[in-house]
């Protein structure tokens, strides 16, 4: 069976030898027009004029948009209808699209696109938590505030208590592939959409807006991403609508990609939080009540800053049964990117706010920090407790931090490692080591229910071979090779024999994002549903045709057994076929028993949860504030892996992408709400020597205690958390500079830790 | 103006070059190879690369960069090229799809180019030579685990076969110093490219408009590095490669700089004297090269003079060059290796420094004798600390006088703030650089380069 084989991606020989097709390599037809956006150099204010004849005269120019001369929808919302695709008299951050221009060539565009002259009238830009904070500019009409208890009182009578806050920096996605889309007038005015997206039928949707027409007009594929993260759920939205537009007015196809720097000016990020928080504990350590306070900057526009919010409330716990805890989250509107989806949507923030809290306490009771956090963890599904319920009243009923901690603790020789290290930063005046344990509890689904539903379409051929599509994109996780593994272990047949096809809403309608981790599980239980469909009618078909019961016919290794009569899967679909039997089936699949007010925040939000621990080393320099990773050990529970392999990719790479997150990865905007790094030049995601030195990555061996496909687990988020451990290294390792306790902020670049260690050491 | 170079292993005759084209528009647009991709366009990200074959080997290099016109004479092999004429995949390429190396793929193709030219060279130091290749996605451990299980596999014949070709003359293509001092004589208001690493940028992010170029890369006899008893005489077309082998033996500290300055595919193609020319206050070699008493060579025409470095530069964007001069070497004298170089910034590898500093002070039985000191990043231009080298020189080699050397550092700079670092920060970690510089002469580890698991 090809499920749980470590298969390579099904693209890896495409991606190696340079053949695997990305939106800007799909051949364009002759005549096609390129697009770039005049984008808005203030963050805020009025436009009063537009000057816009040396961009209609610059070379290749065909046309020049602004908002007034779109035909239908000026929106590229993915939530609220507040974000138009040109800015319809107001401007509210740095880089907004203001007019769109389409040229002869990539490059004309561009140069067209920086001789437009607007004149705005400025207004005062809200440009941190702060200034939103003071003009009580949010979304939502107050905060959300989730609770379980009573923080405050607990918090009071507790014999302990730490408080603090800190700053959480947001992150550039940095998909090596940027923004790209081509959109393809049809004959009868629709439109064909070639889209980097995450979410091809958001795309249909708002392009079908665009360019006044029902969704069934328009066609949008994507075979692949080069990277998504969160970062195409909704900032491709733009790009094809500009497309479809103008290929309206234009008749031709047109195509657009951001450069690097525009990518980065124009597109959101993930979520920037201040956290305070306050803890009441006793001497063991044992949590009695915590508050937190989430100031989000959710940038100009709602995109999905809600459910991002939410999230990060949802994860405040981790893995801890707090019995009183209050969460207050400030949803903040101010005039800077609209941040958005960014793999964990949210939960990272939530998880490194709780993270803080453990580290905090354990460096108040001086006690092992690892040990504190077992003190507090849910109880384990074998215990008989009688509350094991999170803050917003989910049971947690398949805890397995117990033994992954255990496991992970013994493996990665914590304890003796965590010895050697203080004893050799004893002899050490300017560098320092520190290691740290952190788990993750992530929540799978969206917690949007309706979402959480997929499709799938398979045909299988009368020569046996399997044309395989499901609803779920594929950005590099390996989406494709492990649904296409569930539909040739279904069918018993090898994996050659299963053709993966692009994502295309023309097979599959209504579809989500390829997003919150549920791809495998939601597209894979969709395909198997429909390979059942097909399965069933061949078997009931075949046990006609030999006077044998359905159930008496057996698809193993390639061939059909139906009693003594045996034939290969190729005969099998020849001989129904001659029978006339459909041997094409749509498959639908929708998660049981979740359900959720986010109002009250109270309900099961999630299907279950996905697990993991992480242990890092690392190494600080005093004097400069420099650091590095010098060991990571991570236990992760995918379930029963339906690709180790990729699941171990998964993991490995959303381990350095969290701890770049919390490391290198610092935006920086000026005063005047200018991005300053909008570049890889300014802008720093870990590079190779910046992974672990020796980098031990496990699965943990288990399987999902829900009815999952084929009992996984979803590991496209989770791991990136696993990062948090690196972060928390480093504030150990600031620690034993000194008795106080280090407050690192979020990067920990190393100017942060520098003035960490002088906080510590020198007071200052 | 007419290039000839080769391409997968086919010779390219381009009639009517577009001399600001770079490679990377020419691959995907004129020639429909689609396999080297835009990832950054300005060389930061890797995944453009391809590999450049000339009369010296072969080289790593970024297409998005990279003009026409520096590929003349020479072979170019891109991803589409990398596997066998039959199909059968190059061993990097065979072990990055049994070892996982890509996931979404879209840096797949620049990272296997770094890997062919890595193991074309036989070099295995993999996180210097793929340091200018991001991934976002693998975590990188997947890749290195792909090079490793690579590197003892032949290298394929149809790489070896790689070959320059015969250049076709070219006015704007000087073949050597002279050649250009009277091309440039002639032309003063000509745009020199050497390697192109920041002009690159000029084109494919500010879309400026350059007129006239004159390429220099055929200039050979300005790419030498010679080292005599008293003197090391840096061409200005010396790449950072190069310079970085060529320091290694003399000043390991700088080398060791040098291994961080940018990436593989960036220090193939920047060059000495671009890096001293371009008079960037974050240019890295300035710094070092003053520290070790370096004098600049300039040229126009047939008239040569010198300066010490450091008077080169006079103010921010403004250096002692006339129209029509260039720069034809650096030279320094040959002293024993007391320098050190650090570098400051955000990432270890491939990135631009908040501060550099350079060191190089020499003590005679407990007392010093000569401090030279140079910073980058911390002002207008690379600049001595005058300050700290006079309250240095004559004083005992002891805490003390770290102590009121490292508060004479106000006195010779006023760093500013900016996305890389704060003005703060700047000036205490360039004090701290000399108490790590005294920490290191005693032998006490100081770099977190250095701390193993």
């Amino acid at each position: 069976m090809s499920v749980s084989k470590p298969l390579p991606h099904d693209a890896a020989e495409l991606h190696v030898t340079g053949a695997a097709r990305y939106v800007d390599d799909i051949p364009s037809p002759a005549g096609t027009l390129h697009l770039a956006f005049g984008l808005s150099p203030i963050a805020r204010g009025h436009i009063t004029g537009m000057h816009l004849t040396g961009v209609q005269h610059s070379p290749g120019v065909a046309a020049v948009m602004t908002a007034k001369g779109l035909p239908f929808s000026n929106d590229v919302s993915p939530s609220i209808h507040d974000e138009p695709l040109l800015a319809a008299g107001t401007v509210n951050y740095v880089g907004q699209p203001v007019f769109l221009v389409v040229a002869d060539s990539h490059k004309n565009a561009r140069v067209a696109a920086r001789k437009g002259q607007v004149d705005y009238e400025e207004e005062p830009a809200l440009l941190t938590l702060d200034a939103a904070m003071a003009a009580d500019s949010r979304f939502e009409e107050g905060p959300r505030i989730y609770q379980k208890g009573d923080a405050a009182a607990a918090i009071s009578a507790a014999p302990r208590t730490v408080e603090g806050t800190f700053e959480l920096g947001g992150q550039e996605h940095f998909y090596l592939e940027g923004q790209a889309a081509m959109a393809w007038p049809q004959e009868d005015g629709g439109m064909h959409v070639f889209s980097s997206t995450q979410h091809p039928t958001e795309i249909q949707h708002k392009v079908a807006d665009a360019i006044g027409l029902p969704m069934h007009a328009v066609r949008v594929e994507t075979r692949r991403m080069g990277g998504g993260f969160g970062g195409k759920e909704s900032q491709g939205n733009a790009l094809a609508v500009a497309c479809a537009v103008a290929a309206r007015l234009t008749g031709k196809p047109c195509k657009m990609r951001y450069d690097r720097d525009d990518d980065m000016v124009i597109t959101g990020k993930r979520h920037a939080f201040r956290i305070s928080y306050r803890a009441g504990f006793d001497d063991e350590g044992r949590l009695q009540g915590v508050e937190f306070l989430h100031l989000a900057d959710c940038g100009w526009a709602q995109d999905l800053s809600l459910p991002v919010a939410d999230r990060a409330m949802l994860h405040s716990d981790n893995a801890y049964l707090i019995p009183n805890i209050r969460i207050e989250s400030h949803r903040l509107r101010t005039n800077r990117q609209s941040a958005t989806a960014y793999r964990g949507f949210g939960g990272p923030q939530g998880m490194v706010g709780i993270e803080r809290v453990m580290d905090h306490i354990a460096h108040d009771l001086a006690m092992d920090p690892a040990e504190l956090r077992r003190r507090n963890y849910y109880a384990a599904p074998a215990e008989a407790k009688a509350e094991n319920t999170t803050p917003y009243g989910m049971e947690v009923t398949d805890f397995e931090l117990h033994g992954i901690t255990a496991d992970l603790l013994a493996s990665s020789d914590y304890a003796a490692r965590k010895a050697a290290i203080s004893k050799w930063n004893e002899g050490q005046t300017h560098l320092k080591r520190g290691i740290a344990f952190s788990p993750v509890k992530f929540g799978i689904s969206f917690t949007l229910t309706h979402l959480n539903q997929a499709g799938a379409l398979v045909h299988v051929y009368q020569d046996g071979s399997v044309h395989l599509n499901h609803g779920g994109t594929e950005m590099g996780q390996g989406l494709f090779q492990k649904v296409a593994q569930v539909a040739a272990s279904r069918f018993a047949v090898p994996l050659e024999k299963v053709k993966i096809t692009a994502t295309d809403t023309g097979k599959v309608p209504n579809t989500s994002a390829t997003a919150a981790s549920s791809g495998s599980d939601l597209n894979g239980m969709a395909v198997q549903a429909a390979c059942d469909t097909i399965r069933t009618r061949m078997a009931e078909h075949l046990a006609l045709q030999h006077q044998a019961r359905p159930s008496d016919v057996v698809f193993e290794n390639g061939m059909v057994r139906i009693g003594q009569d045996e034939m290969t899967f190729d005969q099998a679909a020849a001989a129904c076929y001659q029978g006339r039997v459909s041997l094409s089936a749509t498959g639908f699949y929708k998660t049981p028993k979740v359900e959720w007010d986010r109002i009250k925040g109270h309900g099961r939000p999630f299907y279950y949860f996905a697990y993991g621990a992480a242990v890092t080393e690392v190494a600080v320099d005093a004097l400069t504030g420099e650091n590095r990773i010098l060991r990571a050990d991570i236990l992760h529970d995918a379930g029963a892996s339906l690709n180790p392999a990729l699941d171990t990719g998964q993991i490995e790479g959303g381990y350095v992408q969290g701890a770049g997150w919390l490391t290198t990865e610092e935006l920086v905007w000026d005063d005047a709400g200018r991005l300053r790094t909008h570049a890889p030049s300014t802008y720093k995601i870990p590079a190779c020597s910046d992974r672990p030195d020796v980098f031990n990555v496990a699965l943990y061996d288990g399987q999902n205690r829900e009815d999952t496909i084929y009992r996984s687990k979803a590991v496209g988020e989770p791991p990136f958390m696993l990062g948090i451990s690196a972060w928390l290294a480093l504030s150990d390792a600031v620690s034993a500079f000194g008795e106080t306790y280090p407050a690192l902020n979020a990067p920990a670049t190393a100017e942060e830790v520098w003035r960490a260690i002088r906080r510590v050491r020198d007071g200052v | 103006m007419a290039l000839t170079f080769r391409l997968n292993g086919e010779e390219v005759r381009i009639p009517d070059a577009d001399p600001s084209a770079t490679l990377l528009d020419w691959l995907r647009e004129e020639r429909g190879l689609t396999g080297t991709k835009e990832g950054c366009n300005e060389g930061d990200c890797g995944a453009c690369t391809v590999m450049v074959t000339g009369a010296h080997g072969s080289k790593a290099l970024n297409a998005c960069i990279l003009f026409l016109p520096q590929l003349n004479g020479k072979s170019v092999r891109t991803v589409e090229g990398a596997a066998g004429p039959d199909g059968s995949l190059h061993p990097v390429q065979q072990a990055m799809v049994d070892h996982h190396g890509s996931q979404c793929g879209f840096c797949t193709p620049g990272f296997i180019m770094s890997m062919v030219t890595a193991h074309a060279n036989g070099a295995t130091d993999f996180d210097d030579q793929l340091a200018g290749n991001l991934c976002r996605c693998t975590g990188y451990a997947p890749i290195i685990r792909a090079a490793e299980a690579a590197q003892d596999a032949p290298v394929p014949d149809w790489i070896t076969r790689d070959r320059p070709v015969e250049p076709g003359i070219q006015p704007l293509l000087p073949q050597s110093a002279d050649e250009l001092a009277d091309l440039y004589q002639e032309h003063p208001d000509a745009t020199l490219i050497a390697g192109a690493t920041d002009v690159g940028l000029w084109v494919t992010k500010q879309l400026r408009h350059l007129p006239k170029m004159i390429f220099l890369d055929g200039c050979t006899d300005l790419k030498g590095i010679e080292i005599t008893d008293s003197t090391v005489r840096i061409g200005a077309m010396a790449d950072m490669n190069a310079l970085r082998a060529a320091m290694e033996p003399l000043h390991h500290s700088l080398a060791e700089m040098l291994r961080r300055f940018a990436s593989q595919q960036v220090r193939a193609a920047a060059t000495v004297g671009g890096n001293i020319a371009n008079g960037s206050p974050i240019g890295d070699t300035p710094p070092a090269l003053i520290t070790l008493g370096a004098t600049l060579h300039l040229r126009k025409g047939n008239s040569r003079r010198e300066l010490p470095l450091e008077d080169f530069f006079l103010d921010y964007g403004k250096q002692d060059r006339q129209p029509g001069e260039f720069v034809e070497a650096v030279c320094f004298p040959r002293q024993p290796d007391v320098l050190k170089v650090y570098k400051l910034s955000k990432r270890f590898d491939q990135d631009i420094s908040a501060v550099l500093g350079a060191f190089s002070v020499t003590a005679e039985n407990g007392q010093i004798a000569a401090a030279r000191i140079a910073f980058g990043g911390m002002a207008g231009i690379p600049k001595r600390a005058a300050h700290v080298e006079a309250a240095l020189i004559g004083q005992p080699w002891n805490e003390a006088t770290i102590q009121s050397a490292a508060a004479a550092l106000d006195q010779d700079f006023t760093p500013m703030s900016d996305m890389r670092a704060s003005a703060e920060y700047r000036l205490e970690t360039a004090r701290n650089m000399l108490w790590r510089y005294y920490a290191e002469q005693s032998g006490q580890p100081v770099s977190v380069l250095g701390v193993r698991p």
